[in-house]
């Protein structure tokens, strides 16, 4: 078998023109199977675990002067929530809004905007880097999510942080949600943002608060914030990834 | 490519011997496969904002310097635009705007070079960064065999000879003249040089602009990624970078092909290269 040479050189042709179009077929199949996805997720969670180990976790993200700032900050997904209660509480300034922090803390607080306002602030200007590849600066000033925490005491088993979104996102009405861990959500430049380039925040933005979480992709960084709910696991909410995002099959961890 | 094996030198007919090690050709088919989808994946995130800038942002006032679209002609029908530094090109059908099926569709590149082919931003990012490290770690391997074993001193460091050699090797190449016997045995100085410049300068660089669009990344060191123009260079640089990759994999097929496309092939996948005799020709 195959000791003439010519067969054997039509057989490796063969053999390299089926290794290509199996390769686009193999390709295809794993993409749709349920453990494949699952499999090439593992590189994700390595990109995890290395830029965590090499960047400390008060690494900050690279701050910006007012030239580098973008003429318009560009909005991305909901421009304006289709939510009758949310769009009653813009209509009057949000006079009626109200933050809730609960879930497992020992001191549940509910916060008006000119609470928050009172509080500690931090002005930032910063790069917003959306997964689809574009970036925006913008100036952001608001609340470290720190201060919250402090003032909330999240208990012992505590580990995540969930942004509750006024935004549904499809007919069922599922409404936007983000996670981070504790890790990020004591991070120096992690804000509940309520200004945007010296303004209040607008709506296309995410009006009246939106979190800022500068070492990771735009997604993660959830606008419309109702309620922020600390658990231990994100497991039973929504579809249990951690976010309206993740749920459709991106990353939580959104460091790249 | 060193080690000699069913070696019968002086032989009028030639001989054959092991040309590259079982790392070498592991490595090298690791390669081809996670270039592959690194290529064709990289499109698919590319797709999802088909446009590159240079410098931090993407919104600076400042106009795309490449961009994929699809418009309406005044005739009525859709066309592909491709607009680079302000040209506009018409790429109907392959970029801007794909017809497939019978029907057009707006997407950068077309279905048949991307991973997955319909528009899946997740997916192309896991297939993505699961073969990046792959990648990456197939090069540390690579790296530390080469060192070991002395083939990186041994048949890619140019020697005084070859420098001597490099304006008679240009003009060889230009007219695809290829050594033959002996001479074939060794790589010449543009093959040593291109080979070096894809391992030491083209694909760390391509891995570095990828980490510069991490924004985790970026926090390392903050400010690094302006040492290139920022982000969105950073971008651009790892979109160009992917292009010299894929221009070198066709200087690389090529001249594959030119110079005995079964002793090279051969010698990639059993290790043995069989150098002719000064009567013999390789058939």
């Amino acid at each position: 078998m195959l000791q003439n040479p010519k067969d054997r050189r039509n057989f490796v042709l063969q053999a390299l023109a089926s290794a290509s179009a199996l390769m686009l077929s193999a390709c295809d199949a794993v993409s749709r199977s349920s453990w494949g996805p699952k499999v090439l997720g593992a590189g994700e969670h390595a990109s995890r675990a290395v830029q965590r180990a090499l960047t400390s976790k008060t690494s900050l993200a690279q701050e910006f002067t007012e030239a580098d700032l973008s003429p318009a900050f560009r909005s991305n997904g909901t421009d304006s929530p289709a939510n009758d209660a949310y769009q009653a509480m813009a209509a009057d300034g949000f006079a009626s809004w109200k933050l809730r922090v609960d879930g497992l803390v020992r001191t549940p607080l509910t916060l008006s905007l000119p609470e928050l306002r009172a509080m500690k602030k931090r002005t930032q200007i910063t790069r917003h880097d959306c997964v689809e590849g574009w970036s925006a600066i913008g100036k952001w000033t608001g609340v470290p999510l720190s201060e919250l925490l402090a003032l909330a005491r999240p208990e012992a088993k505590a580990r995540y942080v969930v942004f509750h979104c006024a935004d549904p996102m499809d007919e069922d009405g599922t409404r936007y949600y983000e996670s981070i861990d504790l890790e990020d959500a004591h991070h120096p430049q992690t804000i509940l943002a309520y200004e945007l380039n010296d303004q209040v925040l607008p709506m296309p933005n995410g009006a009246p608060l939106r979190v800022r979480i500068e070492r990771q992709l735009g997604y993660k960084m959830a606008k419309y914030i109702m309620r922020i709910e600390l658990v231990e696991s994100f497991a039973g909410i929504a579809g249990g990834k951690g976010g309206y995002w993740e749920d459709q099959g991106y990353e939580w961890y959104a460091g790249i | 490519m060193s080690t000699a094996t069913s070696s019968t030198p002086g032989s009028e007919s030639g001989y054959s011997y092991l040309r590259h090690p079982w790392p070498i050709r592991v490595a090298h088919w690791i390669n081809v496969i996670a270039l592959a989808i690194l290529l064709a994946s990289g499109l698919q995130i590319f797709n999802a904002h088909p446009a590159l800038y240079w410098g931090k942002s993407s919104y600076s006032g400042r106009p795309p310097i490449l961009q994929m679209r699809s418009e309406t002609a005044p005739d009525g029908r859709d066309v592909g635009i491709t607009r680079i530094l302000g040209h506009d090109f018409h790429t109907t059908g392959v970029l801007g705007l794909s017809l497939e099926d019978g029907s057009a569709s707006e997407r950068g590149f077309p279905s048949w070079i991307t991973l997955p082919g319909q528009q899946w931003l997740s997916l192309g990012r896991r297939w993505h960064f699961f073969f990046a490290w792959v990648l990456v770690i197939n090069g540390i391997l690579y790296l530390a065999y080469s060192l070991r074993s002395g083939h990186l001193r041994r048949d890619l460091q140019p020697t005084r000879r070859d420098w001597r050699s490099f304006g008679k090797s240009i003009i060889d190449h230009l007219r695809f003249r290829h050594p033959v016997g002996e001479e074939a045995r060794t790589y010449n100085v543009l093959q040593k040089l291109a080979y070096l410049a894809v391992i030491f300068v083209v694909l760390p660089f391509v891995i570095l602009m990828g980490l510069g669009m991490s924004p985790r990344m970026d926090s390392l060191w903050p400010g690094w990624v302006d040492l290139v123009g920022g982000r969105q260079s950073a971008r651009t640089l790892h979109f160009i970078g992917a292009a010299a990759l894929v221009l070198f994999v066709g200087v690389h097929v090529f001249e594959v092909i030119v110079t005995g496309l079964w002793n090279n092939l051969r010698s990639m996948i059993t290790g043995k290269y069989r150098i002719s005799g000064s009567n013999a020709s390789e058939s």
